[in-house]
């Protein structure tokens, strides 16, 4: 049953797939219980980590795993913030404009990373390589205004700091720590 | 680890481990003791390398062969995260900051070893610029009551040895083997616990309220979303004190009858989810969750569900939807999640900090908490202290402490010895409290009085260089982004206040427009489906009410008093105090800044984008904003 609701052609990468897989078996998801929804933003969640979105066939596929429509999966995507249905970049930078960092100058911060890297929030730079984000609070509010590249957090960060930041990220080295490092 | 089989072992069990706290709670210098150095590894000491500081504690102690006289560990959030890393010598009692891997060294070496403080890493009071040895002398700790935050900073969240210890679970052996579910809520009710998520609605009411519906399944849901940006209270004592909430809600679960609990926590914590679910494997295998705890009839057990991102999930009916895997949208109460709740069964949603308060009200009794506070505001509350001021951080003090006393004893007065302009409390749902107020004892009855509100405990403290008008616009873009779209008042309402705020930050604006502003404003108050919506205007109309001369200023006058709205600012260099030093054109982003070295420079208005590094950069006071 769960064989025949899996699209035909795939093309993300099946070792992606297998990984996936591993966690939604964890959870013995009954088709016939009502209440299996339940962890579908956990599985939705480790999806992204996986595969760095959540593109069409991999919402089609994940309905399938629930025994539930493509169009239910999609309406909790799109609902979310978090969830993301385009490719962000390899570095993916983050300014929190929550309350504390935005009274601490979270905007221009923001702002010079746009002027940086020639694209803005929600954008990605043309070789894959950097994406902007803006998100709101991360509670490390004592540290405004914050921004994560990745996983990393920046406290107190300056308009004027931001090109050493970034530096680390433009060199070889910072891209092979980065690229991978979710998976 | 071995199962706890009934209280009378868990109270063996706490004797046995309370020694591990001894020198944190018993502080003074004495023979025989040893010393425990503790780093914070909260948030936002994490994101200052505390893991790294740890570390070097630790090989330090290994390769000197210390071990004898001191250990080290982890700990929850002290709250200062902005002089993070901290680290607390006990039982010296003694309070390092901003200490930084290296500097493990000189503690070993200085403090543990020679028995010397560390002058150079103590903390520097900022008005007296006096160092501070102690924690208990430092104004931002002195004047705190901490009751939800007991244990932040004092245990190390990782251990429930360490939880038992500080008679963690006491509570619930107590509750099970000599109290009957309704003999728990009356004491509740007595102790006169309000909500901390916001609403204020009595915790002991709302248990009744969901023991009072039969059904064959209950459940009890902790809101761990906290969606205010700009508050992390709820934060920390997830990460610092993980098991008061599992020990608050297994009680919940016996007082209305429920069986299962569910944590709802925003994914933006990745380490708050990680200590949860280490607390709950802990938990479980002491036999303090899961089935027959402590050998009574009773079964509990706690998992956690994600969030992802989406404001409105904080309000508890989207939030019920949000775990049963929909998209989060509330609907309209009634039916109150009591009485229809998670897969409609009776479910009982309560807030971190008052799940927090829980164990320790019926360890102390409800006399012991509710001679704390005021008349209908029982207990202490969290704020998260930040904006301009000085002790940037989390603070827990009793309510009827008034704003003046948060602000200027334990925050230590504003940034820069500026004038205080407002403090905003109650998040995007709250309102801005003009200086006219700083007396007012903050309770809930008296927050809404003057047109603000409690909220979750966000407390952003503004000076003259905020802009009103730009932070009501601030939060309406917020509200914008987080409305879920199922009303038209939110939906529609909140964009067009967010584009007349827009208008006039930018100088196309006429005095219309405020009107508009305020009629709209109380329509999408009346109309509007959830509390979302209800509460978002209230950040406007809180500003139109206090600080009508900063609109009028950009309305009539095309300007911002405070120099923030960029279209109505404008940088220029003073050409007879312009030493020509180059500082401005070096670090201007868009090179519109020209000029000969030690001639007057110039700036291209046309070009100019208002960021103000060049204000920023010139040492000689020669660029003015006007
Ligand atoms: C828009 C909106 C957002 C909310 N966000 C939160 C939140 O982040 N955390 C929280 O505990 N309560 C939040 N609430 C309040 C909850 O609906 C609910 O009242 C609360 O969790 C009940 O717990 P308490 O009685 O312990 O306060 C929010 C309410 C609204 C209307
Ligand atoms: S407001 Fe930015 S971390 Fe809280």
């Amino acid at each position: 049953m769960e064989n025949k609701s899996k699209p035909q052609v795939r093309m993300l990468p099946s070792e992606h797939y297998a990984k996936l897989d591993a966690y939604i078996d964890s959870f013995h998801i009954d088709p016939h219980d009502d209440r299996r929804k339940d962890v579908l933003i956990q599985v939705l969640h480790k999806a992204q980590d996986i595969f760095g979105y959540l593109p069409e066939e991999l919402q089609v596929y994940i309905a399938g795993r629930f025994s539930i429509s493509p169009a239910e999966v999609s309406g909790v995507v799109s609902f979310y913030n978090l969830f993301t249905t385009t490719p962000r970049g390899k570095v993916r930078i983050n300014v929190c404009m929550g309350t504390a960092c935005y009274v601490n100058g979270a905007e221009k911060v923001l702002e010079a990373f746009e002027r940086k890297l020639g694209i803005k929030s929600g954008e990605v730079t043309e070789d894959g390589k950097f994406s902007i984000e803006s998100l709101r609070c991360l509670g490390a509010c004592g540290l405004a205004p914050v921004v994560t590249i990745n996983d990393k957090v920046y406290g107190q960060v300056q308009v004027e700091k931001i090109e050493s930041i970034l530096e680390h990220y433009l060199t070889e080295t910072g891209n092979e720590e980065t690229s991978d490092g979710k998976n | 680890m071995e199962r706890i089989n009934s209280y009378p072992a868990l109270t063996e069990t706490f004797k046995k481990f309370e020694p591990l706290l001894d020198s944190r709670v018993h502080t003074g210098i004495r023979e025989g003791v040893k010393r425990m150095i503790l780093v914070c590894g909260g948030t936002g000491c994490h994101a200052s390398d505390s893991e790294h500081l740890l570390a070097n504690f630790s090989a330090l102690i290994a390769e000197k062969g210390l071990e004898d006289i001191v250990a080290v560990s982890n700990t929850g959030c002290f709250g200062f995260c902005a002089k993070g890393p901290i680290v607390k010598v006990f039982p010296d009692d003694v309070f390092y900051v901003q200490v930084k891997p290296e500097d493990a060294v000189d503690i070993i070496n200085l403090h543990i070893i020679a028995n010397q403080v560390v002058e150079h890493l103590l903390y520097e009071e900022p008005v007296s610029k006096q160092k501070i040895k102690t924690l208990h002398e430092i104004p931002f700790y002195r004047n705190q009551k901490r009751i939800a935050l007991r244990n932040c900073g004092m245990i190390n969240p990782e251990k429930i040895e360490e939880y038992i210890a500080s008679g963690g679970y006491l509570a619930l052996g107590r509750a099970l083997t000599e109290m009957t579910p309704e003999a728990v809520i009356e004491e509740m009710k007595r102790s006169g616990l309000r909500g901390r998520g916001g609403a204020g609605f009595s915790t002991g009411k709302k248990w009744e309220f969901g023991r009072s519906y039969p059904s064959d399944e209950k459940f009890v849901i902790c809101n761990a979303d906290e969606g205010d940006p700009g508050a992390f209270m709820d934060r920390s004592i997830l990460e610092g004190d993980s098991h008061s909430i599992l020990e608050g809600m297994a009680l919940a679960g016996y007082a209305i009858g429920a069986h299962q609990g569910y944590i709802y926590v925003r994914a933006e914590y990745p380490l708050a989810v990680k200590r949860l679910e280490n607390a709950i494997q802990q938990a479980r295998s002491y036999g303090l969750l899961g089935r027959n705890i402590l050998g009574t009839e009773f079964h509990f057990d706690v998992d956690i569900r994600l969030g992802a991102g989406a404001f409105v999930c904080g309000e508890e009916t989207a939030l019920i939807n949000s775990i049963q895997g929909e998209r989060g949208e509330p609907h309209t109460k009634p039916p109150f999640p009591a009485q229809s709740g998670l897969w409609g069964k009776p479910t009982v949603v309560n807030n971190v900090e008052t799940l927090a308060n829980v164990p320790i009200i019926l360890l102390k009794g409800a006399d012991w908490f509710n001679s704390i506070g005021t008349g209908t505001s029982k207990g202490t509350k969290v704020f998260a202290l930040a904006g301009q001021i000085n002790n940037v951080g989390l603070v827990e003090v009793p309510m009827g402490t008034t704003l003046r006393e948060i602000i200027y004893d334990t925050g230590g007065g504003i940034k820069g010895g500026l004038e205080f302009k407002a403090a905003q409390t109650g998040g995007p749902s709250g309102g801005c409290i003009p200086s006219q107020y700083l007396d007012t004892p903050i309770d809930y009855e008296s927050l809404n009085a003057i047109g603000s509100m409690m909220g979750s405990g966000g407390l952003i403290v503004m000076s003259e260089k905020d802009c009103m008008v730009n932070i009501a616009k601030f939060y309406l873009e917020f509200i914008v982004d987080e409305s879920c779209g199922r009303c038209v008042p939110c939906r529609i309402g909140t964009k067009r206040l967010h584009e007349i705020l827009t208008a006039i930050t930018e100088g196309r604006s006429t005095d219309a427009d405020l009107v508009e502003l305020d009629e709209l404003a109380n329509v999408i108050k009346d109309t509007a489906l959830c509390g979302l919506g209800q509460s978002a205007p209230n950040p406007v109309l809180s500003t139109i009410k206090y600080f009508s001369d900063e609109y009028r200023a950009h309305i009539q006058e095309k300007h911002c008093p405070s120099g923030v709205c960029k279209s109505l600012v404008q940088y220029e260099i003073l050409v007879e105090k312009c030493i020509g030093c180059t500082a401005c054109a070096n670090n201007c982003p868009v090179g519109c800044i020209s000029g000969v070295v030690k001639k007057p420079h110039s700036i291209d208005q046309s070009r100019c984008i208002r960021c103000g590094v060049c204000y920023s950069k010139c040492k000689f006071k020669a660029i003015v904003k006007h």
